[in-house]
């Protein structure tokens, strides 16, 4: 794992992925400073790291469309399989390198809330409380972008693909807005994403019994709810969609509330896609 | 070493390789000879743990390797067909990685390192990017990993495709100089590379076992040339009348050339084919007619494969190949 995690640090110094990256974050964050310390004179740091967190949709596809897609294209992943390390080894040495790729622009964010300490009250535990938040947030992201990576050989698709999916996620909350809140439009989106996970499994497991099975299964207990207690379905879309966003629940550290079941809910949310990488590199043992 | 025990790999509907069982010993030099498609990449990525399989079982020196796939992998160190190397790296810092991911750390780590860099000739290469780096240059780079953490066993899958003459000469010497310290397996599609470095040959056709012999052996009773092909300028029908006197013709194929030269394609039955040459030359010579061309031709694997693939596309179960083989062992017996 450490090898991996070494050879993977390597990388991406060599190559020009870790200074974008670097350049993007401080940029936004540099940015939010600015107009909101310094010229809008506001002694809340917190702001600064919110104002521009749409800079994630750009910059951490930018960083992990290679981490698999480029050892599938160049063959190399065969190497990966064949050395005495698991998989599960070299998807978390490999989240690891991106990890550290993203804590050193933040060390030197972290140095912000400190300078400006000096001109004025800064309240540092919110702005720490929320950098730690910040951190999850993007490490959650960058999560997503291994999972996706891990589903194709072309960088390109990654990255279009995970600015989709960030995007997605970063207006999930406005355009909950504008969904159905009847329990019909619920109950089919639910199906919809319920086909969409048939889909996800299929590709996976490329087996269709298994997920033909749970597709039914989901659907016929979705439409068993609805008959039971329609009532159920009322708004529960907009909620999902609102509960979902990594972004939204940012706010909550922003606005001065370190709530634990967010940072759960990021924890989870890189366990999870973890683990559905680790699937993914291991299913093609299997293909 | 290695026991591979009913090995079966399905691709859908598609049989790739089909219940193969057989057993590779330390010390030697084993040549997995096969067409294109004929399952020899497939079964190399199962042995080493790249690929699952369908059924069936692979040990290395007892470990089995979807069982103990840490112990096991570290006994194999495996080159598949494209090298995969990190392109924008050097060789130097490939082999580091692939070196620590092996488990080797410190002065061990870097005195395997600059081993295999001295085995594989690659030393005035070491501090370029393996981009710039000729193919042949790459094949040892790839060859170098698997030298590392010092594995009992090297499978190499066709080390020397797309490489030039002289490169597949260094190439074939490397590996027969592997195969004074290690136990090496190779791939490849070319007879010849496989009689000339390998003490013992695994042939295999659509995933399954067609033989798996000695060289030597192979060639006396699998490819023993009993075909000869003359050209001469006597009329075809003066040629049949000739051929009518020579006994122990099985087959007999003419063919009219627009320079007015007759080629024979003959096949015999006699177990030395310069007696039918032999014959041949004198009926002709009694004939007074001249052999302008007098070729004994040898079979080779390409002929034995299109055989077998023709017995299979004609939905026969056995190959000729194996048949003769069976024959082959009740004489031996």
């Amino acid at each position: 794992m450490i090898a991996v995690w070494k050879h993977e640090l390597r990388s991406y110094f060599h190559s020009l992925t870790a200074y974008v990256f670097g350049a993007g974050l401080l940029l936004a964050v540099g940015l939010g400073a600015m107009l909101y310390n310094i010229e809008a004179a506001v002694s809340n740091f917190e702001y600064a790291l919110s104002y521009f967190s749409i800079i994630f949709a750009v910059i951490v596809p930018i960083l992990t469309m290679r981490v698999i897609a480029e050892e599938r294209k160049q063959k190399t992943d065969q190497l990966l399989y064949s050395l005495p390390i698991t998989t599960t080894q070299v998807i978390v040495g490999k989240y690891l390198a991106l990890l550290v790729v993203y804590l050193i622009p933040l060390c030197i964010v972290a140095l912000y809330p400190l300078i400006f300490s000096q001109f004025g009250d800064v309240y540092l535990l919110t702005s720490y409380g929320s950098m730690v938040a910040f951190f999850l947030m993007g490490a959650a992201l960058i999560a997503l972008g291994v999972f996706i990576s891990s589903l194709t050989d072309n960088q390109g698709f990654a990255a279009g693909i995970g600015i989709g999916v960030i995007l997605l996620n970063y207006f999930s909350v406005s355009l909950s807005e504008y969904v159905s809140a009847t329990a019909f439009g619920s109950v089919a989106a639910l199906c919809v994403i319920i086909l969409a996970l048939g889909a996800v499994i299929k590709h996976l497991t490329k087996n269709e019994t298994l997920a033909y099975g749970v597709c039914f299964v989901l659907v016929a207990a979705v439409g068993v709810t609805n008959f039971v207690n329609g009532g159920v379905f009322e708004g529960l879309l907009p909620s999902i969609m609102t509960k979902l966003s990594l972004f939204d629940r940012f706010t909550g550290f922003v606005n001065g509330v370190f709530d634990l079941t967010s940072i759960v809910y990021y924890v989870s949310v890189i366990v999870f896609f973890l683990f559905l990488s680790i699937q993914s590199l291991e299913k093609r043992r299997y293909n | 070493m290695i026991e591979i025990s009913h090995l079966t790999k399905r691709y859908g509907e598609h049989l790739a390789v089909s219940d193969l069982s057989f057993t590779v010993d330390s010390g030697q030099i084993y040549g997995f000879l096969g067409p294109n498609g004929a399952g020899k990449s497939t079964t190399m990525n199962i042995m080493t743990g790249c690929l699952s399989a369908t059924e069936g079982s692979v040990r290395i020196d007892g470990h089995d390797i979807f069982e103990e796939p840490g112990q096991a992998k570290k006994l194999i160190g495996y080159l598949p067909e494209q090298p995969p190397l990190y392109l924008n790296e050097t060789p130097e810092e490939y082999l580091r990685f692939v070196g620590e991911a092996k488990g080797l750390r410190g002065s061990e780590l870097e005195r395997q390192i600059d081993e295999v860099i001295a085995q594989t000739g690659i030393e005035e290469v070491a501090h370029r990017r393996i981009s710039a780096l000729s193919k042949g240059y790459k094949q040892r780079v790839g060859i170098a990993q698997a030298l590392l953490g010092s594995p009992k066993v090297i499978i190499l899958d066709e080390p020397t495709v797309g490489l030039d003459p002289i490169q597949i000469i260094e190439i074939r010497d490397l590996i027969k100089e592997l195969g004074r310290t290690h136990t090496v397996l190779f791939s490849s599609h070319i007879l010849s590379e496989v009689q000339t470095i390998c003490d013992q040959i695994i042939m295999i056709a659509k995933g399954r076992l067609v033989a798996f012999d000695t060289p030597e052996n192979l060639e006396q009773h699998l490819l023993s040339p009993n075909q000869v092909v003359l050209t001469t300028d006597a009329g075809a029908e003066e040629v049949r009348a000739l051929l009518g006197g020579v006994d122990h013709i099985t087959e007999l194929a003419l063919e009219e050339g627009e320079d007015g030269l007759v080629t024979a394609r003959i096949k015999t039955d006699l177990s030395s084919v310069y007696d039918l040459s032999r014959a041949l030359f004198f009926a002709f010579a009694a004939g007074g007619r001249a052999l302008l061309e007098l070729t004994v031709k040898k079979a080779n694997l390409e002929d034995i494969f299109l055989e077998l693939a023709e017995a299979d596309d004609g939905g026969l179960e056995a190959p000729a190949v194996e048949i003769e083989l069976e024959e082959r062992e009740v004489d031996g017996e």
